[in-house]
């Protein structure tokens, strides 16, 4: 289910020349926030838990996730370039799960370890809540790659889709629609890092074991059907 | 400039076999628009292109999209004020825009890379330069055009407020004054934003990338500064939150709106910047958009060729 070959093509398209540049860029915020925060108000539970909540998880993970998502197949159906990788013998969900795998990777790596140690950075894991964040970005860094690598298999605008996904329909609908909230990567990410947390700094609107049921679900049915989209692959013309 | 007439065969020296024939190309006779014409052709097939006017279908999409989305509050705001015949708006008139700023940010994703990327990509710019253009036309086109588009989508909201506001038969000087804030503010944020969004989208050929790096310098920078200015204001530090608004082009406008058109603040505990302070926002306003003017004539310097 896995070939090294693609991996490393995958992963130098993500990281090559100044493409890495905004990967590092982002986590670096967070980090030179996280020192400011603690240099202000030092250790904090109240604020950490607002900043890892409010800045690493509903901003930072959404947008490292549509980079490596749609970064990882996008541009390779952009420009062509996948015939050649079609064209060798192997399998296209084999394809889908190696990029997914190279994505979900860069994701964590980006997203998901920068906030932990941020959260080490502001309140040196008091409450648990460092850890907390990052269980909840890595399995919200889960489900965001698989769903991004989908749109980039479906759509020519995959970022702009999914950009709106992230910005318009979690951060603006989600706090103005409380029903928006279920459907919500992110709130499923809360809900487990609610649940490790265990305090009420960190609340989700999605109870632990329906934001568990979606993830999977919405990961499997996302790469599956990548799987099937690439299989039918016409490469469009550029309009 | 003439092209060279053909030679006809018997110019030639008698027994040299060497013979160009005159196949019927025909040299152009017709007007020589010359470079303000292609600089003026370029900057209204920029700005109709950010519209997706003369694109397909599926590229006017989003923008129109943008677009309602950005007027359709303003609308809603007026009917309202029409109705219940309010004594003011609900809303300033510098300060609309700032309250869409997503969507504002979503339209500069999505179209500076247009206006930018693709010709890089397909390396149509050494084209571009083959015809009477200089490198300053073909950044400024792109910027003006950029400019204006933003310019669109940011002052139409404000004319549909200021038509509502008529209709409402609000003070007439009052709203017009308003108006006439809204709109300084409107060009400004559009000439900032226009310059960020194209150094970023000229950095990359790539216009997924290009998309999701505009995004971010300016939501991640904005929601950055405004998480820390909201601790810094619970820490009774005004001055660190007046200071802080310097770091993201959203606030920066903000703060040059306050300061100058008479906005109220979105900075914590209203603790916008007051005229000297104001005087350095505007200051950074003014030279990231000579910065960014200059940064792209570099980028252009040897772009493609």
């Amino acid at each position: 289910m896995y070939n090294t070959t693609v991996a490393r093509l995958t992963l130098r398209a993500l990281l090559g020349r100044r493409r890495a540049l905004i990967l590092f860029a982002l986590p670096g915020l967070l980090l030179l926030v996280s020192a400011v925060v603690r240099g202000l108000v030092g250790a904090d539970d109240t604020i950490a838990a607002d900043v890892l909540g409010g800045f690493a998880l509903a901003t930072m993970v959404p947008l490292i996730g549509v980079i490596a998502g749609t970064g990882a197949i996008g541009p390779e159906i952009d420009d062509g370039s996948i015939v050649h990788l079609l064209s060798k013998p192997v399998k296209r969900p084999v394809i889908v799960f190696t990029k997914l795998v190279v994505a979900l990777g860069v994701t964590v790596l980006f997203a998901a370890v920068p906030t932990l140690v941020a959260g080490f950075v502001l309140n040196g894991n008091s409450g648990r809540i460092a850890v907390a964040c990052a269980a909840g970005a890595a399995v919200a860094s889960v489900a965001y790659s698989a769903l991004f690598l989908l749109l980039g298999t479906v759509t020519r605008h995959a970022v702009v889709i999914g950009l709106v996904y992230a910005l318009v329909w979690e951060s603006l609908i989600g706090s103005l629609v409380p029903g928006a909230r279920t459907l919500s990567i992110q709130q499923w990410g809360l809900s487990l890092a609610q649940r490790i947390g265990g305090g009420d700094l960190l609340t989700s609107e999605v109870r632990i074991v329906p934001a568990v049921v979606l993830l999977c679900v919405v990961t499997a049915a996302a790469t599956w059907f990548a799987g099937l989209r690439l299989g039918s692959l016409t490469l469009a013309d550029e309009g | 400039m003439p092209s060279e007439t053909p030679l006809a065969p018997g110019d030639r020296r008698a027994g040299d076999p060497a013979k160009i024939h005159d196949i019927g190309y025909r040299s152009y006779d017709g007007d020589r628009l010359g470079r303000r014409h292609a600089r003026r052709s370029l900057f209204a097939h920029s700005l109709r292109g950010a519209y997706g006017l003369g694109r397909s279908a599926k590229s006017k999409v989003l923008p129109m999209l943008l677009f309602g989305v950005m007027c359709l509050p303003a609308g809603i705001m007026v009917a309202i004020a029409v109705v219940t015949k309010a004594g003011e708006l609900p809303v300033e008139y510098p300060r609309y825009a700032l309250h869409l700023q997503g969507v504002i940010s979503l339209f500069l994703a999505a179209q500076a890379p247009q206006a930018v990327s693709r010709d890089l990509r397909f390396r149509t710019v050494p084209l571009y330069f083959s015809r009477p253009i200089e490198r300053a036309d073909y950044v400024s086109a792109k910027f003006a055009a950029l400019s204006a588009a933003l310019f669109v989508l940011t002052a139409a909201p404000v004319v549909v407020l200021y038509a509502g506001a008529l209709l409402a038969e609000l003070d007439v000087a009052d709203q017009s004054a308003g108006f006439g804030q809204g709109l300084v503010s409107a060009a400004l944020l559009s000439l900032l934003f226009a310059g960020i969004g194209l150094v970023i989208a000229a950095l990359t050929p790539r216009r997924g990338f290009g998309v999701a790096a505009v995004i971010a310098v300016l939501t991640v920078s904005f929601g950055a500064v405004s998480a820390v200015q909201a601790i810094a204001f619970e820490q009774d530090n005004g001055g660190l939150v007046t200071w802080l608004g310097l770091f993201s082009p959203v606030t920066l406008i903000d703060g040059v709106q306050t300061a100058f058109l008479g906005a109220s603040t979105s900075f914590p505990g209203g603790k916008g910047p007051d005229t000297a302070a104001g005087c350095v926002y505007l200051l950074v306003v003014l030279a990231l958009i000579a910065g960014s003017y200059a940064a792209l004539m570099r980028r252009y310097r040897k772009a493609g060729l």
